[in-house]
């Protein structure tokens, strides 16, 4: 009994340390006082509204969402490449070509960054939202690869085969059996790109240029204490949405997997 | 190859024709010249042991793998650049590979995609594919919950919807339990005569072979070591490894005394001086562990010591006896085996277990009761 009840203390301690820090978000965002100290003063909203009305971060979110949405779906077409190549066919020099789409995973960030910006410059290219999306493509990639190869390595080659036995081309083979049952692999590829994309801020400072993104904004912002409970009502509502999203996800994971009766084994929920 | 028995090319249609046909993976040599007809109707078999090429050799009449050399024809028609998807030839995967994000319907309906029949008219078709192999009422099913004998069905159905020229079952049964396994063997024999479409069974299990088959080509390392009919396969194998992969086979080590105008003299271990008719002598024994006999444990028997009637009897005592309950084996060691070496084994002798004949004990004496005629040499 004694032991129990030290490691559900222990659990729950451990879960608050996780996850006080974001409470705290909420309840500033909602208090009327410019310091985020307590006590707390009384029940505004004006800080989402300063947020709604700030048309630079308005203009740093387009971006990020640009960026995230562009540098997902690429890195996830790119991973269905990978993926399929790895687990389908042989070809020479495929261990060290797919260890070449993992290197990112490991490389410190800043190298990755500061390498990307000598070579860009060195190109003569601008540094805009662009070459912010090929960097991020660059990092999503190892993780689209290995949720992709996953997903393509449960299935069975002979349903491909047996399409194709059945008068389909090869392409259409792909399309009618393939693409259906690997699609919860895609949308977990897209999501987690997405998020990796979204929150980057390393590679986003050094290639943006002069465009903002959503955390090298609030980045520049926490040097003036008077924008901070904006800040802290911008990341309350990013927290919802991460929620909203992850619920979502979730959903068609869940409806994917019930589908074709395969056994669930666990997912992010 | 040899070929004994139904050697009259000329009275059938074939089907499929394979002509010096071989495979290399690398340096792995796959298929070593494989020379084959199939005929149209017939129910074949390529059986043999796994890594023995017969699955490639399926895969390249589907069309799945290319073949190094040779020819492969369906129908008359050079298969040479044509793909599997256009080939008329359909496949059952071992793994059935049922497409599990469809329901049964549309995967019976799969190949029909491109088929210019209005939606009711293939809705019917689908049905009466259903029905043919019974199931009738499931497409409206999800074909993740089905039993492993009903994903067997659906896999048939959407194969032969199609109306193939050949239909090629890639160890259809193996994952199937042996009474699941024996009820499809019968459905299948009864469906492919129903049909009529060549079927091309590929198994390493030579009782379903010799259940289904119309002929049986047994293949060891990417070659056809014996092309026969069951009977004519079981009764008298083209070498020794045949025999020792189709059923089971008494092998006894002989001394040759001489050919004799209609066979062969040869001294076997317990049963003295045989002579062999020629048609039960192989010669094809590539493993050269000197000449010997063989015969089927069901082809002698055991009698009563001093019993009539039979004119040939060789004595040995019980070594072993394993009881089935409809059957029981015996291992006879047998007299006059010296001489012989150490390569004399004892013999198994199956009885078939009859109301009021006891089973014998290990140790007592045996008489065993044999005739020439069951005996084949390998020399």
């Amino acid at each position: 009994m004694m032991k129990g009840s030290g490691l559900r203390a222990y659990a729950l301690l451990y879960l608050l340390f996780l996850y006080a820090p974001i409470l705290l978000l909420p309840i500033f965002a909602f208090n009327s006082g410019t310091v985020i100290s307590f006590p707390l003063k009384s029940f505004t909203t004006e800080w989402f509204g300063q947020m709604f009305g700030n048309a630079t971060l308005r203009r740093a979110l387009t971006n990020s969402l640009i960026i995230a949405v562009s540098s997902s779906v690429l890195a996830t077409c790119l991973g269905i490449f990978a993926a399929r190549a790895s687990t389908r066919f042989a070809f020479p020099g495929k261990g060290p070509i797919m260890g070449l789409i993992m290197l990112p995973l490991v490389l410190p960030e800043i190298i990755v960054a500061i390498a990307l910006l000598v070579v860009l410059l060195s190109l003569g290219m601008t540094l805009n939202v662009f070459t912010v999306i090929l960097g991020h493509t660059l990092i999503c990639m190892p993780y689209a690869a290995v949720i992709l190869s996953t997903a393509f390595n449960s299935l069975d080659r002979s349903l491909e085969e047996a399409a194709y036995d059945l008068g389909e081309t090869k392409w259409s083979a792909f399309r009618l059996v393939i693409l259906p049952l690997v699609m919860p692999g895609i949308i977990s590829s897209l999501l987690m790109s997405f998020t990796i994309s979204l929150d980057e801020f390393i590679i986003a400072f050094f290639l943006a240029g002069n465009e903002p993104t959503l955390p090298t904004y609030i980045f520049s912002q926490l040097r003036f204490p008077k924008q901070i409970p904006m800040i802290m009502a911008l990341g309350t509502v990013l927290v919802v949405l991460s929620i909203v999203l992850l619920t979502i996800a979730e959903y068609f994971r869940r409806r994917g997997v019930a589908r074709t009766g395969a056994k669930d084994t666990g997912g992010f929920l | 190859m040899t070929e004994t028995r139904d050697n009259r090319p000329e009275a059938v249609t074939p089907m499929i024709e394979c002509r010096g046909v071989h495979k290399y993976y690398g340096d792995y040599h796959a298929l070593r010249g494989i020379d084959l007809t199939i005929r149209a109707g017939e129910f074949f078999s390529l059986l043999g042991p796994s890594g023995c090429g017969k699955t490639t050799l399926l895969r390249t009449i589907a069309g799945f793998e290319d073949i190094s050399s040779g020819v492969v024809l369906v129908d008359g028609k050079d298969m040479a650049g044509v793909a599997a998807n256009h080939r008329p030839t359909n496949m059952v995967f071992q793994s059935y590979a049922i497409f599990p994000h469809l329901t049964v319907a549309e995967n019976v309906g799969f190949g029909l995609r491109r088929d210019p029949r209005g939606k009711a008219e293939k809705a019917a078709a689908v049905e009466e594919a259903l029905a043919m192999v019974g199931l009738k009422g499931y497409g409206a099913r999800a074909s993740h919950a089905l039993s492993g004998g009903q994903r067997q069905r659906v896999a048939l159905a959407r194969a032969l919807i199609l109306k193939p020229k050949v239909l090629l079952l890639d160890e259809p049964l193996s994952a199937l339990d042996r009474k699941m396994r024996e009820q499809m063997q019968v459905e299948l024999i009864k469906l492919q005569r129903q049909v009529g479409i060549t079927f091309v069974l590929v198994t390493h299990d030579q009782e379903e072979a010799l259940v289904m088959s119309d002929r049986i080509a047994v293949m060891f390392e990417g070659g056809i070591a014996q092309l026969d009919g069951p009977e004519a396969l079981y009764a008298r194998p083209a070498s020794r490894r045949v025999a020792d992969f189709i059923g089971v086979m008494n092998f006894l080590p002989t001394r040759v005394v001489g050919d004799t105008p209609s066979g062969t003299e040869i001294e076997v271990p317990g049963f003295g001086r045989v002579e062999i008719p020629a048609s039960n002598v192989s010669r094809a024994n590539p493993d050269d562990d000197g000449p010997s006999i063989g015969f089927r444990p069901e082809a002698v028997s055991l009698v009563a010591p001093g019993a009539a009637g039979h004119s040939h009897v060789a004595e040995g005592v019980i070594d072993e006896v394993v009881y089935y309950g409809d059957m029981t084996y015996y291992d006879i060691r047998l007299d006059g085996s010296d001489g012989f070496g150490d390569k004399v084994r004892p013999v198994r002798i199956a009885m078939r277990n009859v109301f009021g004949r006891e089973v014998q004990d290990v140790g007592a004496r045996a008489n065993v009761s044999w005739s020439p005629g069951s005996l084949v040499l390998f020399r």
